[in-house]
């Protein structure tokens, strides 16, 4: 992990940025739910937040391992995190396969039981648990998926 | 993540702590069906320690539903389930499908 201060000199608020890769690997989620927890407290997000930040991290890391990468071990997980004084940034990056955000359909909700289906679910939560969500991919940098929590919103 | 499984005499109580996600979400799965492949249908689940939960945890507790309320054999119940997880379930729906309570008592007592 590193850690490092910028002081943007045409800016009174000091923007924080710290950086982990690990494995992707679901053993590595833990790990990733920690250092976003820590960095959204350091925000000054309440704790409503600070848990749909996790969450969304959450989900957005286990579809990476899944979809992006087809299963555990193929590839590294980043996770970026930096904050301003109103707002928490996340960016996720990784080489796996690119995706298509429009073709991933939402739950459907009232349904019975027995209809319900897993897929879209993590990313329709990512949607509500966050303020906004960009999806990036270039065959240099890979998949970049950029999370912002806005302090206050609800 | 520690799992234990008290039997009782019209249910059993299943109490999990810490984090459910995708690298525990099997292990909650695997102490469910064991009960369920005992022929037990009835399950109070103990989330008061639980304090985090993902999709990946939802479905395991959407397929032990499914399995328990087949045949109206049973039901599994959720017990003390923490603000944050009862939120982000009935955001997409899924809290309807089960019923919660605030006291383990009267979860084991419903049955």
């Amino acid at each position: 992990m590193t850690l490092r201060l910028q002081l943007a000199a045409s800016n009174v608020y000091t923007a924080l940025m710290s950086t982990l890769r690990l494995p992707g690997r679901f053993e590595s989620l833990p790990k990733i739910g920690e250092f976003v927890v820590k960095a959204a407290r350091a925000a000054g997000l309440d704790e409503r937040a600070v848990y749909a930040v996790e969450l969304a991290v959450d989900e957005a890391c286990s579809n990476i391992i899944d979809h992006a990468y087809g299963g555990e071990g193929i590839g590294d997980l980043e996770c970026e995190v930096s904050w301003q004084e109103d707002k928490l940034i996340i960016i996720l990056r990784d080489f796996g396969k690119p995706f298509d955000p429009e073709a991933i359909p939402d739950p459907k909700i009232g349904v019975s039981i027995d209809e319900l289906k897993p897929r879209g679910v993590g990313f329709f939560l990512m949607k509500k648990m966050m303020d906004e969500i960009r999806y990036s991919y270039t065959p240099e940098s890979g998949n970049t998926l950029t999370m912002i929590k806005q302090k206050l919103s609800t | 993540m520690d799992i234990s499984i008290t039997e009782y005499k019209r249910c059993d109580v299943v109490k999990a702590n810490g984090r459910i996600d995708s690298s525990t979400a099997p292990q909650l799965e695997e102490a469910l069906n064991s009960i369920i492949e005992a022929g037990r249908y009835k399950i109070v689940f103990d989330m008061s320690d639980v304090t985090f939960m993902s999709s990946k945890g939802w479905w395991v507790l959407i397929e032990t539903q499914k399995k328990c309320k087949r045949y109206k054999r049973g039901e599994i119940i959720l017990v003390k389930v923490n603000p944050n997880i009862r939120d982000s379930l009935n955001l997409v729906g899924m809290g309807s499908y089960f019923q919660m309570f605030d006291d383990l008592t009267a979860a084991v007592g419903s049955f």
